[in-house]
């Protein structure tokens, strides 16, 4: 108990002091989740829209994979990114590993299926209304892929929520492509594994604290933006 | 004006569905101008045949056919769905949307939009979402959508089917200006006062099979067969 | 427009990470690591060379392999026997002592064992494993783990059995389940001084000779891998031998103890 009340109290100077090196790893937890969840959602939503829309032979197969790659393990896929980025792997020459962009790999990797997934739900269930009226329309295969996405936006932006709620908080597979390198790859779940690596329970947990309010913020900020809550607005 | 997708022609078209027949085999052309109404009890088969003749409903057998490419066939028609579905839009994006896929400019679009919206009287924001339209609201932008595009042929399954009389009667007063700007219009309907004021022609289906069909005037004169009679008096059918 | 300032703040971010001094990779061992005097020594290399040295701090295992696979530019370690190994096989094009420091016996403070009055490492392990204790092993395999190894071969103990735990993780976590044990643990000095969660242990036993802990110095050899930075590993090397270096490694202190002695020879 006394950790979790000295964790909170920490967490709170460290963001009142503005210190210097929480901004730099926040930062960097923000630059790299944030970029990998853009990656991820311009694969994942359109695949998610385009598997709802179209009948294919493999597409019941494709739609249990990728549940199932929801449940992709960080490690093991931190290993394989590792591997291949590897100096000595196949893509050993552009030296990216222990990069940030490693770990941006690494987490698009690992949030596609997620946000591909959410978005076949969501685009299915309005492909499912909206059936009749496009085909009716004579829209385009393109054109009813679209649509489905921009009048989906509202239940999209879930799905890359959910994908960026995963990689926020992921650890296991950054750790191992980033190297966790204090000023170049050091983010907030890897610093919490390395204070609590240290018995530093105080500051781990003020920097779980930081991390959780982080999630929250982004959060608030998107649906402020695009108004979810407003009355009766879609 | 001759519309030059017309005559429509279905040719022993029948539609099967889990191996029980539920339209056929049918023959019939829809030509000239003016309004057919498809009647007949539910379950005859009315809306499998307005979607067969639009292309929604692959047939089992026989053909249907349009006059022209198949590919600018479909979007030179125009369908008013029995509950209209709403997109998750404005209003004036709703009624927009078939210029947009038609790759017509936003502005100009929403322009158009502004002036079927005032043309069918849906008197409302149109910059709502389409979700806050009542009932009778509901149909009225979904039919300012369909005729958007001047479609040449206009179909309509049960279009005041929820609709309370007031209602009614403004979409009766649309669809005869249609009518009269050259739509050809196929509707069905289960209001026989409805079928008595729009119809130039009746459609009579009885279990999936067209059993009677003429000008207005004649089928309510003296309707051949003792289905089609005890359908116009309201008798209750063993 | 608020987005675009967003943006803008966002790619001004990108920029400053991407832009900087001349980095070199180097992997360490986590004792080293966790025994702060990187952040002593980092800043002063910076100043004095120009580079900056970004630490991998992971086991000796997995140090040797990064350095094998071309993966970083030098490695700092404390396995003899794997390094020479190491260059023997080409991977480093030497081995370079640096410093040494030590290994300590952490255990309950009440000591049950009486590990503490042991005669030698060897003869407390003895007596721990003799009382069954609860001993809490590295067991991944890292520099710490193997010496602790040397010690029960020497004691001529086969530690097995429901007392020894082998967790197969870093210091620090095997820090914090001896801690919640109240077991027994072969630590290294630094780790266990800057450890925070210290709890009912204590450190038992200290000082023989065998627990010493040689730190040396392996630049990638660049003739292996072209892409690694020689020229700075040899700056570093010759900075890390230098008489400043030696100033500040000795004179790096954790609650008033010296951890590291500087033993490195000219070449």
């Amino acid at each position: 108990m006394n950790d979790i009340v000295e964790g909170l109290w920490q967490a709170a100077r460290l963001v009142v002091t503005l210190d210097s090196d929480l901004a730099e790893i926040t930062l960097r937890s923000l630059q790299v989740t944030v970029t990998a969840t853009a990656i991820a959602s311009a694969i994942g939503l359109p695949l998610g829209a385009w598997i709802a829309v179209n009948r294919f032979r493999l597409r019941r197969a494709v739609i249990i994979m990728l549940n199932a790659l929801m449940g992709l393990p960080p490690v093991v896929v931190g290993l394989i990114v590792y591997v291949i980025l590897s100096r000595s792997g196949p893509l050993g020459v552009f030296g990216l590993l222990f990069t940030p962009t490693a770990m941006i790999v690494a987490q698009t990797i690992i949030i596609t299926p997620i946000i591909a997934s959410i978005s076949h739900q969501a685009i299915r269930e309005l492909w499912a209304d909206y059936h009749d009226l496009l085909i009716s329309l004579h829209a385009t295969r393109r054109q009813r892929i679209a649509t489905l996405l921009w009048d989906g936006r509202r239940a999209l932006m879930t799905a890359a929520l959910a994908g960026f709620g995963r990689a926020i908080g992921e650890v296991g597979a950054i750790m191992i492509v980033g190297g966790n390198i204090d000023h170049a790859t050091r983010v907030l779940t890897t610093a919490i594994a390395l204070e609590t690596g240290k018995g530093d329970f105080g500051l781990a947990l003020a920097l779980g604290f930081v991390l959780i309010a982080l999630a929250i913020a982004v959060n608030l900020a998107l649906h402020m933006l695009s108004g979810t809550e407003r009355g009766s607005r879609w | 004006m001759v519309s030059p997708i017309l005559p429509l022609m279905l040719e022993d078209v029948e539609l099967l569905r889990g191996g029980r027949r539920i339209l056929g085999p049918i023959t019939l052309t829809v030509g000239g101008a003016g309004i057919t109404v498809v009647m007949g009890p539910n379950g005859a088969g009315k809306t499998s045949l307005l979607r067969a003749m639009h292309g929604l409903e692959r047939v089992s057998r026989g053909w249907v056919l349009w006059q022209g490419e198949a590919e600018d066939v479909r979007a030179r028609q125009a369908f008013v769905f029995q509950t209209p579905v709403l997109m998750r839009r404005s209003v004036i994006d709703c009624i927009a949307y078939p210029l947009i896929l038609d790759g017509r400019p936003r502005r100009e679009a929403r322009k158009a939009a502004e002036k079927q919206a005032e043309a069918v009287g849906l008197g409302v924001t149109l910059s709502a979402p389409a979700s806050v339209l009542s009932g009778g609201e509901r149909q009225k932008m979904a039919l300012a959508r369909a005729l958007v595009r001047s479609p040449e042929v206009l179909f309509l399954d049960e279009p005041c089917a929820n609709l309370d009389l007031h209602s009614t009667a403004e979409i009766e007063r649309i669809l005869i200006a249609a009518r009269d700007d050259g739509t050809r219009i196929v509707m069905s309907t289960h209001n026989i006062g409805q079928a008595r004021r729009l119809a130039d022609d009746i459609l009579f289906l009885f279990d999936g099979r067209l059993i009677e069909a003429g000008a207005n005037a004649a089928f309510f004169a003296g309707p051949g067969t003792p289905e089609a009679r005890a359908h116009i008096n309201g008798d209750l059918l063993p | 427009m608020m987005f675009k300032t967003a943006l803008a703040a966002f790619s001004a971010l990108w920029l400053a990470t991407a832009a900087g001094a001349e980095e070199l990779k180097m992997a360490v061992t986590t004792s080293f690591a966790n025994s702060g005097l990187a952040e002593v020594l980092l800043p002063e290399i910076q100043a004095d060379t120009g580079i900056e040295v970004q630490l991998l701090v992971v086991g000796t295992g997995q140090a040797l392999k990064l350095g094998e696979a071309g993966d970083v530019d030098a490695v700092l370690v404390h396995a003899k026997a794997a390094e020479e190994a190491f260059v023997a096989a080409g991977n480093a094009t030497h081995r370079r002592e640096i410093m040494y420091n030590d290994f300590i016996i952490v255990g309950p403070s009440a000591d049950a064992a009486g590990a503490g009055g042991a005669g030698s490492a060897s003869e407390a392990f003895a007596k721990i494993a003799g009382t069954q204790a609860p001993f809490v092993s590295r067991g991944d395999d890292s520099g710490t783990h193997k010496a602790e190894l040397a010690i029960w071969k020497s004691a001529g103990v086969e530690p097995a059995g429901d007392w020894y735990r082998a967790v197969g993780q870093g210091m620090g976590a095997a820090l914090n389940t001896a801690a919640g044990m109240d077991a027994y643990i072969f630590a290294d000095r630094a780790s266990w001084l800057n450890f925070a969660n210290k709890a009912g242990l204590a450190l038992v036993f200290e000082g023989d000779p065998a627990l010493f802990n040689q730190y040396a110095y392996l630049p990638v050899n660049p003739e292996k891998h072209a892409h690694v930075k020689g020229d700075a590993a040899k700056a570093l090397e010759e900075w890390l031998v230098s008489e400043k270096a030696k100033g500040l490694i000795e004179g790096y202190q954790i609650n008033g103890q010296q951890l590291f002695h500087f033993n490195a020879e000219a070449m």
